[in-house]
């Protein structure tokens, strides 16, 4: 089976502390970790048990700049068999459905099975993946832990509330966003990023993958962002400036006088 | 402007789900005075229920019925809607399971814009409507501005948006099912897995001891069980604490856990993740305990203690212990 | 015997059954050197270990610990029972060789012992074989009866061992009874004759079958001089070549074994010691994954365990009920080569060891604590192979999801925690600090002659800060011209290492040798044991590094550092030795000379201590690490304090710390048992010299 995974970098949320810059118009990105985006690692090592389970290969994906090889690396390093970087100054601000837009084109000039994402990055917006089944007439299916490979199709189960799985059936070629906790990623050493340092990672640029630079970029985007701030906290909790002692028998006031210590 | 408003809902069994009045109120904060449709798909008596609830809030309800659509497939609703939805209008959904499924998609064959997770709307300039959403886990939010030109799939998220007091009106449900046709797609539903029950059932308690990360590690998981042993509660937790294993998912609070209404909500080493408070009806009183002052948790509880929660709760139970007249053990 | 009377004076047996001794001989010595080679074809395909260098060092060793038996009597009845039993066989050796001969060879005399030490040595040896043969009774009777508890073996290990071990036992006392029959017998026969013969020595078996044998007719005893010296044969040969089969092999590997071992303490082996580190990426596979991944060293060590069970009843682990267990590290690969690479058939290769042999759990629940090297009378190591089985997982991706956070973490910040670099100095700005220490941090604009190695868990958690700033004051205080790295400095490497990522621990390695090298230090402090043992052993050309327990304890015998006695006189003080301090650096008075060095100070020591000390629990990575276990190896040491009358806990490093403060919690000792670092007991305890405003440091901001 030919598997594409889309990855991305993002800053390391639970490494970095996330401030605003001294313009306020942007986070604080000078001393940021990056990393692969947590889901779309989930999704890369699935894609390699697949591949390992039924054959086939694992090729991963990103629409970024230099910056981005690292990641690409990492993932080479993690087993997959090859890794593309979709880069062109043309590309810079696009929004969601831009990125599916060069994604699209990129998956119609290959020939792939099934496509993965993760299933939201740090900016929460879960669309990427959505976007690309739609543009490709592809079925999609969202949060999905776990994959079963049948005849022609897949069985998948998807996250929804209560801990539920909603199972479903979905024929190839799909597009498939991928939940964290689907499997155990294997880890990553520095031996094995090393020894995929001299590993060719190809760039592909607008005119190669037939990219109309008005369907991309910022001007073509639809939303965007104007700033970041930090929320004054308003309302907000009432922060109890006691001493340890004094907070924990406010606390246990407050439980016996709502239900509890019964 | 924003066209028409049309509000996606979500039934089961024929009771709407609590989203309905919150979709409700989003679309009041777009625009007031537009023309608000809510859109109910599935078959049978179900769906009638359905509807018959809706028009009571919304003023215009139109109601998709088609067999295909006994369950709601993301997949299928996504070609009916399309079908019947006029051009550049403005639709919402809940940024829940469902949403995450149906909206990136219906944007694009729509060819419209599309706006996930919403959390605050400031308005509506010309073209251009401006909303809040938040980056990084909720530790930054964003001001954004979305081109309504072709039309918007907004998401909205769950709890963000507060339903004000309802007064009735008679809606109009208009039945829309003929405009749809037969509808294919190359995903079946199965069937629903329903998670296996364990002891203790976090829904049925009226306070809940809930962890987070900031529990740190599986062994500290006991200082949660004293606590809640000596206050009468139950054990629950955010989804970082069930992916790790260190307690069953049955404990999980949030969208894709438990939804629990307790009147009492202590959230240790919680961070606050929309994810997970959207797992809390009712207004409980939420004490928030977390060693971080910034973590996004203080912006919605009622009161707040930055402390270590490794040393905090251990001098509760102890309190709690004296209170009960209970000897340490 | 050895003796001027040889055997051929009573010749008529030895002529017939010549043919026959001869054909045993052949077979004997044919079969065990075939058997022999078969054991070592598996080292000949292994990896490369440098062990031929330092030959009077290791002929030391020999000495101390193969002839001397040096570690034997940690346990005190087997352990003389071994050297009676060990002594008899090198003193018996010359008379089984010359009883062997003189089948063949009936006047054969061993060169050197004729006449009058010929007397002796047989005098002598009729007691030895006396005693091997009443220790061995003792033995079978241990094993069968008293049943010590370190010989069981746990089912999921497999059968119990004791069957074959009484086998082997029999058969060494049917030895020196064949042997000291023969002698009795053939006594009995030249007396009879009216030939001379030699006095066998009073009340020995011999002399006591003598008695038994003294009223048999002449053809009677013929026939028991030939038969008693048939077994005798026999059951040379049969243990000869059954030893290599079993764990008696260590009988002829334990020289070996010894001769080659270990040299150093506190390191571990290069992932391959036939590739230099910079080319380490271009070897297909690294650590161990199969058993001809080991070093021919490793894979002697597995031939030479003698299933005693010391290693197993000191671990930590094995006592916690973690899966592992080092005895069975050891007889599991053992078995699994004999299985492998068969004396009669043929040899496979090649099956993974995890998974098959060992499971994932078995090799990361060890903490290196050293216990069972310091333990094996045969010199067996462990921590080297550990540390290659995890350099295996970790090249197949292969670990645990709880120590994936903190790797990448250390790769990307240089610490466990995933902490930013530039609040590594933050503990210095406490306000504890200010009025009493100003720490310089060496970026450049600032210098000093000492470094303080503060590491990651001093650096970045809350409660060891503390120890920290204890240790700075102390510095200040005696003097010292001391400053840290801040955010130059990263994890210093040593549990990265020791856990396989041998890459990682390299380039932080290399970052924090530079740091240190440009700071331009005369010396290195630190009061983090496992940052010690990384800087002095796994880094290369540092300056000297010292632990603040030595640094103390030469100011406090100089009289530089004054203590002042204890307040609460109800203190009664435990020092707990911390693995990577104590036992692995031999850092045991120093620390102990610091307490007694506070007046009024009531100290006990607890029945495992120094060199016998029990793990906390480990430090770096294992603090990450989730292990399946009955009890904390914590819990089990702060009940050893308890029981030994204390309750305070001393301690000289910060993961110690850590485990055992938590350990009193879950144990429900809180309020009864406490604990202190050593460094923030002396700082509470000493004796100001200067008022802090006179200290003349200046703050240098950090990065």
């Amino acid at each position: 089976m030919e598997i594409l995974v889309c990855i991305r970098r993002v800053p390391d949320t639970s490494e970095n502390e996330i401030e605003l810059n001294a313009q306020g118009n942007d986070i604080e990105r000078d001393e940021l970790v990056y990393s692969v985006n947590e889901p779309d690692n989930y999704a890369v090592e699935e894609a390699l048990q697949i591949r390992d389970r039924v054959g086939g290969s694992v090729t991963v994906v990103t629409v970024g700049n230099e910056e981005d090889d690292e990641i690409l690396r990492r993932e080479l390093a993690m087993g997959a068999n090859q890794a593309v970087l979709l880069s062109d100054e043309g590309f810079d601000g696009s929004d969601g459905r831009g990125i599916a837009t060069i994604l699209k084109n990129f998956v119609q000039q290959g020939h792939y099975d099934l496509i993965l994402t993760g299933v939201q990055a740090d900016d929460g917006a879960a669309q990427v993946g959505g976007m690309l089944a739609a543009m490709l007439d592809y079925p999609f299916a969202s949060l999905v832990n776990s994959i079963t490979v049948e005849d022609g199709m897949l069985k998948v189960s998807r996250e929804i509330e209560g801990g539920n799985r909603e199972i479903n059936e979905i024929e190839l070629p799909c597009v498939l966003s991928i939940q964290t906790g689907i499997n155990e990623p294997r880890y990553v050493g520095m031996r094995g990023i090393r020894q995929v340092a001299s590993v060719p990672i190809p760039r592909i640029g607008a005119p190669d993958l037939g990219v109309e630079k008005s369907g991309v970029g910022q001007t073509a985007a639809k939303i965007r962002r104007v700033d970041y701030f930090v929320p004054v906290q308003g309302k907000g909790a009432e922060i109890l400036h006691g001493s340890r002692e004094e907070n924990a028998d406010r606390v246990l006031e407050l439980v016996a006088a709502n239900g509890g210590l019964k | 402007m924003t066209g028409r408003i049309f509000a996606c809902i979500a039934h089961r069994g024929g009771v709407v789900d609590d989203s309905a009045l919150e979709l409700l109120a989003a679309a009041k904060e777009i625009d007031a005075t537009a023309s608000l449709t809510a859109i109910a798909v599935g078959v049978g008596s179900n769906l009638d229920a359905a509807c018959s609830s809706l028009q009571v809030s919304y003023q215009e309800v139109w109601k998709i019925a088609n067999e295909a659509l006994a369950y709601p497939n993301a997949e299928l609703v996504r070609q009916a809607l399309v079908r019947v939805l006029p051009a550049n209008c403005t639709v919402l959904m809940p940024q829940d399971h469902f949403g995450i499924d149906l909206a990136p998609g219906l944007s694009i064959k729509l060819n419209a814009a599309f706006v996930p997770d919403a959390v605050a709307i400031d308005g509506v300039e010309g073209n251009s409507l401006k909303l809040v959403r938040q980056e990084f886990s909720g530790q930054v939010s964003a001001h954004v501005a979305c081109d309504l030109s072709s039309g918007a799939v907004i998401n909205i998220r769950p709890g963000a948006f507060k339903p004000e007091t309802v007064v009735p009106i008679a809606g109009v449900v208009v039945d829309k099912s003929a405009g749809v046709g037969a509808l294919s797609a190359k995903r079946r539903y199965v069937e629903t897995m329903v998670a296996e029950a364990s002891d203790v059932d976090i829904t049925k308690h009226s306070v809940l001891v809930s962890i987070g990360r900031g529990i740190q590690e599986k062994d500290n998981v006991s200082l949660a069980d004293e606590l809640a042993e000596v206050l009468g509660a139950a054990v629950s937790c955010s989804r970082p604490v069930a992916d790790a294993k260190w307690l069953d998912k049955s404990r999980q609070v949030g969208s894709s856990g438990k939804t629990v209404k307790p009147k009492l909500y202590l959230a240790c080493g919680i961070s606050g993740a929309f994810q997970h408070l959207a797992g809390i009806k009712g207004s409980p009183l939420l004490i928030a305990i977390n060693k971080n002052p910034k973590a996004p948790i203080f912006q919605v509880a009622d009161v707040g203690i930055v402390d270590d929660l490794l040393e905090f709760l251990p001098l509760l139970t102890e309190k709690a212990r004296e209170l009960r007249g209970v000897a340490a053990r | 015997m050895v003796g001027t009377l040889s055997a051929s004076q009573s010749a008529d047996w030895i002529v017939s059954g010549r043919n026959l001794f001869l054909a045993i001989h052949a077979l004997g010595i044919t079969a065990f050197f075939y058997i022999v080679a078969r054991r070592l074809m598996p080292l000949l395909h292994a990896q490369s270990d440098p062990r031929f260098d330092q030959p009077a060092k290791r002929i030391g060793k020999v000495l101390q610990f193969w002839l001397g038996q040096w570690k034997h009597p940690r346990y005190k009845f087997a352990g003389v029972m071994h050297i009676l039993i060990f002594a008899g066989f090198i003193l018996l050796a010359l008379r089984a060789f010359s009883l062997l001969i003189v089948g063949v060879s009936p006047d054969f005399v061993m060169p050197g012992f004729s006449s009058k030490t010929g007397h002796i040595y047989d005098f002598v040896t009729d007691y030895a074989a006396t005693v091997v043969f009443l220790c061995m009774v003792v033995a079978a009777a241990r094993r069968i009866v008293f049943k010590p508890a370190r010989y069981a073996v746990p089912a999921r290990f497999g059968k119990s061992h004791t069957a074959d071990a009484v086998f082997l036992l029999g058969l060494i006392a049917l030895l020196m009874v064949a042997d000291s029959a023969y002698a009795a017998s053939h006594t009995v026969q030249l007396m009879r004759r009216g030939l001379p013969s030699e006095p066998l020595g009073f009340l020995s078996l011999a002399w006591v079958l003598q008695v038994a044998f003294g009223k048999m007719s002449l053809p009677t005893l013929s026939g028991l001089v030939a038969s008693a010296y048939l077994t005798h044969e026999i059951a040379f040969y049969f243990l000869l070549c059954y030893r290599p089969f079993g764990i008696q092999f260590h009988v002829e590997t334990s020289l070996f074994s010894v001769y080659f071992a270990k040299l150093t303490r506190g390191t571990v082996k290069p992932a391959r010691w036939d590739v230099p580190d910079d080319r380490l990426d271009q070897v297909k596979s690294l650590g161990v994954k199969t058993f001809e991944d080991f070093t021919w060293k490793h894979m002697l060590d597995f031939y030479s365990c003698a299933d005693c069970g010391r290693c197993a009843d000191n671990c930590p682990s094995n006592a916690v009920g973690r899966p592992l267990a080092p005895r069975f590290l050891t007889i599991k690969a053992r078995d699994y080569a004999f299985q492998r690479y068969p004396v009669f058939g043929k040899s496979h290769s090649g099956i993974a060891l995890v998974g098959n042999v060992y499971s994932e759990d078995e090799i990361w629940s060890c903490t290196t604590c050293g216990a069972c090297e310091e333990e094996c009378p045969l010199l067996v190591e462990y921590i080297d192979k550990i540390v290659d089985l995890r350099r295996g997982l970790i090249d197949d991706g292969n670990v645990p999801q709880s120590l994936q956070k903190p790797l990448k973490a250390l790769e990307s910040r240089g610490n466990p925690y995933g902490k930013m670099e530039k609040k590594r100095a933050g503990w210095t700005k406490s306000p504890e600090l200010q009025n009493s220490a100003k720490v310089k941090v060496l970026d450049g604009r600032d210098d000093a002659d000492t470094l303080y190695f503060v590491d990651s868990i001093t650096s970045y958690d809350d409660r060891m800060q503390s120890i920290g700033r204890a240790t700075a004051r102390i510095l200040s205080e005696v003097g010292t011209n001391f400053g840290i790295l801040g955010a130059g400095e990263k994890d210093s490497g040593h549990e990265v290492r020791r856990f396989g990522e041998e890459m990682l621990f390299a380039a932080l390695r290399d970052h924090n040798t530079e740091a240190i090298k440009e700071s331009g230090v005369e010396r290195i402090v630190t009061a983090d044991p496992h940052a010690y043992n990384a800087l002095k052993h796994d880094y290369k050309d540092l300056p000297p590094v010292e632990h603040i327990s030595q640094v103390i304890a030469r100011e406090v015998k100089s009289g530089n550092l004054q203590l002042s006695p204890v307040a609460d006189e109800n203190k009664v003080y435990a020092y707990h030795d911390p693995c990577y301090l104590g036992r692995h650096n031999q850092v045991y008075d120093d620390p102990r000379t610091v307490l007694d060095a506070i007046p009024g100070l009531k100290r006990v020591e607890m029945t495992r201590s120094r060199d016998r000390s029990f793990c906390c629990g480990g430090g770096g990575l294992m603090l990450f690490y989730e292990p399946k276990e009955e009890e904390r190896m914590g819990v089990v040491r702060v009940r050893m304090a308890a029981e030994s009358g204390a309750n305070v806990i001393v301690t000289a490093c910060p993961f110690c710390m850590a485990n055992i403060e938590d350990a009193i919690k879950v144990a429900g000792l809180e309020g009864k048992m406490s604990v202190i670092d050593l460094a923030e007991l002396v700082d509470q305890q000493m004796i100001r010299a200067a008022c802090p405003e006179e200290l003349e440091v200046a703050i240098c901001g950090g990065q």
